[in-house]
């Protein structure tokens, strides 16, 4: 087999894409929710500010190796997660290097960087550092639980691992999309979404409202900036992972921006129109709401 | 020196005896150092201009001024348009608000959170207690001139100022930024000792070292 290199820049370039994207649609989401709250919100181009100015910190501290690596792994689960699953379907550029099991590395991606930041965050000593971890793995496990279910439904059910052969399965019409060939899976893996969007209801990991503000307390300077760089890219290479498998991918970039959007619009509606859930209710939600409709959704197929 | 940060010998949940220092182990003794500015100018005004534009307020209400800060975050005068945000960890925050009256007490926590933030930073005082002591001006435990013990680069006057006045008070903080004027950071740990000599004439009880991160 041979490897072909032109892949390498044109993976680069799809995660330019997808960083400049995810930081315009961040702040673009944010100012929808502070139109829900009657503000203006911040400007649409106010996250490259703060990427700027963190980045431009003149000084910083460590607590340690692991410290250093927490946003490193963190950045690397985001971008591991978009180099490794066909970003446009049918695109020689962006397909990026997706393989034929990919869907079970996308799945460890989706945890890797949680991981990661659980181990940074823990050594820098922190008392809410160490509170936030607890509660942010126990709350994203408990969300995983309903995405696994999900994933393993539609891998069943197109009796593939390969997110490519997934979308290809999907073409031709949007009655072949896997919400309507499977509607359980999705919704499952929906609910789920929110819980891993860090939005509220699910946000009490790291709002600032609740013990400030979990695992990043300790993070500062080119730390923080590298996690918001990260922030950026994590969301929308998740939620492509969720167009690809669930809503029929992209086959060109402004259908990607509308899916991107809609699916990533879905989880801030729900977060202005609902109150923030304590840790050990929203993992009761999940458990009651979500995961018996994963365990449907299996049976469905 | 309180007993809970003496020097003690501690036996662990498996039997071993370990020595606990707390004043060593739970800070930093490193003094400040100053950062001058390194790049060249061009690069410089770029990230002097990015400051200006995302000020992170450390959520820190130290006096009754606190209370002006708070419509600034909600819909009537919503800062956040401005690229004014509330962190609520000095590690993330670049401007400190010393929003009013200061007593002695208080001081000691604004001089650790101060120094925890990373540089550059700021300080503004809010109100007329931190330029004179106001109407503290004869009060035994607040402090009169904000000035002696932290770097301030902006005062706004008023008692209290309304959240226009803050919200004006910033912008003027923003040109002093964007003109390279606001170095706080590097004048405290060039002054570290005039500081540090002030801050200990007040506070009697000092139990903690001298520069804490």
């Amino acid at each position: 087999m041979t490897f072909d290199w032109m892949k390498i820049p044109y993976a680069l370039l799809t995660l330019f894409i997808v960083f400049n994207f995810g930081l315009l649609l961040t702040a673009f989401i944010a100012k929808i929710g502070a139109r829900a709250g009657r503000r203006h919100g911040i400007p649409i181009w106010q996250n490259y500010i703060d990427l700027i100015k963190n980045y431009g910190q003149r000084s910083s501290i460590t607590h340690g190796v692991m410290f250093y690596l927490g946003p490193v792994f963190r950045l690397t689960g985001g971008v591991g997660l978009l180099l490794f699953v066909p970003t446009i379907y049918g695109s020689e550029m962006f397909s990026n290097l997706s393989f034929a099991g990919d869907l079970i590395l996308a799945l460890y991606f989706v945890f890797f960087g949680t991981l990661g930041m659980a181990l940074g965050a823990g050594e820098s000593g922190h008392p809410h550092a160490a509170i936030g971890i607890t509660r942010g793995l126990a709350q994203v496990t408990a969300a995983e639980l309903p995405l696994a279910l999900a994933v393993f439904a539609v891998a069943l059910q197109y009796q593939t691992l390969s997110v490519t052969e997934i979308v290809a399965a999907q073409q031709g019409g949007m009655m072949n999309w896997t919400m309507f060939t499977n509607p359980l899976a999705v919704a499952a893996a929906m609910l789920a979404f929110l819980g891993s969007m860090m939005r509220p209801p699910f946000d009490v990991v790291l709002a600032p409202q609740e013990i400030p503000i979990g695992p990043p307390t300790e993070y500062h300077s080119a730390y923080l900036a590298l996690m918001q760089t990260n922030r950026a890219i994590f969301p929308i290479a998740k939620i492509v992972i969720y167009m690809n498998l669930f809503f029929g991918g992209a086959t060109s970039w402004p259908e990607f921006a509308v899916k991107v959007f809609l699916i990533y619009l879905f989880s801030a509606f729900v977060g202005v129109c609902f109150p923030r859930f304590r840790v050990e209710q929203s993992i009761r939600w999940f458990l009651i709401w979500a995961v018996p409709l994963g365990v449907l959704s299996i049976l469905w197929v | 020196m309180k007993e809970e940060l003496l020097k003690r010998v501690v036996k662990g949940p498996d039997g071993v005896e370990f020595e606990v220092e707390p004043l060593r182990d739970y800070y930093c003794e490193a003094p400040p150092a100053v950062h001058p500015p390194v790049y060249a100018k061009i690069v410089e005004d770029l990230f002097n201009w990015a400051r200006s534009q995302s000020i992170w307020i450390l959520g820190f209400g130290t006096g009754c001024g606190a209370i002006e800060m708070r419509p600034l975050m909600t819909p009537r005068f919503d800062a956040y348009r401005y690229g004014i945000q509330w962190r609520p960890t000095p590690r993330q925050a670049n401007l400190l608000v010393i929003s009013g009256y200061l007593s002695v007490k208080t001081l000691k926590r604004a001089i650790r959170a101060y120094e925890q933030m990373q540089n550059p930073k700021y300080v503004v005082g809010l109100g007329s207690c931190t330029i004179n002591g106001g109407m503290y001006w004869d009060s035994y435990n607040t402090i009169k001139r904000l000035d002696d013990y932290l770097p301030v680069d902006l005062y706004i006057t008023g008692c209290m100022p309304r959240p226009e006045a803050l919200l004006a008070g910033f912008e003027d903080l923003k040109k002093l930024i964007r003109a390279g004027k606001a170095e706080g950071a590097n004048q405290y740990a060039e002054n570290f000792d005039w500081y540090k000599t002030n801050q200990k004439r007040v506070i009697h009880d000092w139990d903690m070292p001298d520069y804490n991160w």
